[in-house]
């Protein structure tokens, strides 16, 4: 067994974070760090977890050392932490933004702010097990990507590594309201949220630069919320290059997923869900890639789905772990979702 | 005893039991489209005939 701490515990990141680890057989969760809720039960703000745990939030200071720490905080909060966490945790698995681009001045660009860590940025793995398995393998620093990122990461990968498409696509992102996070606001309102189809990042979201770092090309990105608590869906527009056809990219697809244990190939010509459907992968760790090609006009259409707060972030995380420790990569994380929800 | 065939839409592998039937219908794995085994000796798979849907084209 080894001993974790959850740190942001409070955040839906947080909670799904808990949700997992206390159910997972090799893992004792120790602590669930909150600077809001220090002293409370944890079943309190999860009421999922009654009966589940007896835990009590607690704060930062109250934590000794442990195996792993997982940082589910604000994004430049945990820059701003990382040195206390890395001094208490042999690997430290980090949630938020803050360690996933690889240039400071695109940090810069897409966050607003300058990074204050920036000694640390070539030290953290992507923790994108599809791409980075290898590396995860030793990884004492992992950053998880951003739920939409994660997303359009997966949709066009098996295409851009193998230069089946034109180095720019567009991707159109549509995201449930738990990506906004924990955190009341005007903006999340019921009334404001309820029956909407917001646009809210028309370009310049901040996925779009890690979409780009890892396909190798230049991703332009739409975020939209929608009705919904959970969910990504994801559709990538792309165009192929010269001769590539139908059967190019359902091999790139095959053969670039045929061994992993949480992205299916979704692309049916029957049935009510023929294409990547978040509504059905709402708690489990499966990102679900489908496509379509218009061979005559040269035009490729991905889509993959998720649930934001597992594969997009907690699953994902808990599976970066399992990598990490030399686990079977699907323990804890074979809740296969739901049907009808 | 299966005998294994490509799919037509998908080239994903299909297995069908055997003895196999002529006009029978079969369920790709890969793509769910539905099959119709349109000659035996040697099988032959070929799309079966599909209602489109419309959510709101």
């Amino acid at each position: 067994m080894i001993r974790v701490v959850v740190v942001g515990a409070a955040g839906y990141i947080g909670g799904e974070l808990l949700r997992l680890l206390i159910g997972h057989p090799e893992v004792e969760t120790v602590a669930a760090v909150s600077s809001r809720f220090p002293g409370r039960r944890v079943d309190g703000v999860h009421p999922n977890l009654r009966s589940a745990t007896d835990l009590l939030f607690c704060s930062a200071d109250d934590v000794e050392e442990c195996d792993t720490a997982f940082l589910a905080l604000p994004h430049r909060t945990a820059m701003a932490q990382i040195d206390r966490w890395i001094a208490r945790a042999k690997q430290v698995i980090d949630l938020t933004g803050d360690f996933r681009l690889g240039d400071p001045e695109v940090y810069r660009r897409y966050y607003g702010s300058e990074h204050v860590a920036t000694h640390l940025i070539d030290a953290f793995v992507p923790g994108i097990p599809e791409l980075h398995r290898e590396s995860l393998r030793s990884a004492d620093l992992i950053s998880v990507p951003g739920c939409v990122a994660m997303a359009g990461v997966l949709a066009l990968y098996p295409l851009a590594v193998r230069g089946l498409v034109e180095p720019t696509a567009q991707f159109d992102a549509r995201t449930g309201s738990s990506g906004s996070g924990a955190t009341a606001g005007a903006a999340n309102l019921h009334s404001v949220r309820s029956g909407a189809m917001r646009v809210f990042a028309p370009t310049g979201h901040r996925h779009e630069a890690e979409i780009s770092r890892h396909l190798g090309i230049a991703a332009a990105m739409t975020a939209t919320g929608v009705e919904a608590v959970r969910g990504v869906q994801t559709i990538c527009h792309a165009t192929l290059r010269p001769d590539v056809d139908t059967s190019a990219v359902r091999r790139a697809f095959r053969e670039q997923y045929r061994n992993e244990p949480f992205v299916r190939l979704v692309a049916h010509q029957r049935g009510n869900f023929r294409y990547p459907e978040p509504k059905i992968l709402v708690g489990s760790n499966f990102c679900d890639v489908g496509y379509a090609v218009d061979e005559e006009a040269g035009r490729l259409v991905t889509i993959a789905a998720l649930d934001n707060l597992m594969k997009g972030g907690a699953g994902n995380a808990v599976q970066c772990l399992n990598i990490r420790m030399g686990w079977p990569e699907t323990l804890g994380l074979s809740f296969p979702g739901l049907h009808p929800i | 005893m299966t005998t294994v065939h490509i799919c037509p839409k998908c080239e994903d592998q299909v297995q069908i039991s055997q003895p196999a039937r002529l006009n029978e219908i079969v369920e790709c794995a890969g793509c769910h489209c539905e099959l119709e085994i349109v000659a035996l000796n040697p099988p032959v798979l070929a799309l079966a005939p599909e209602v489109e849907e419309d959510w709101g084209e």
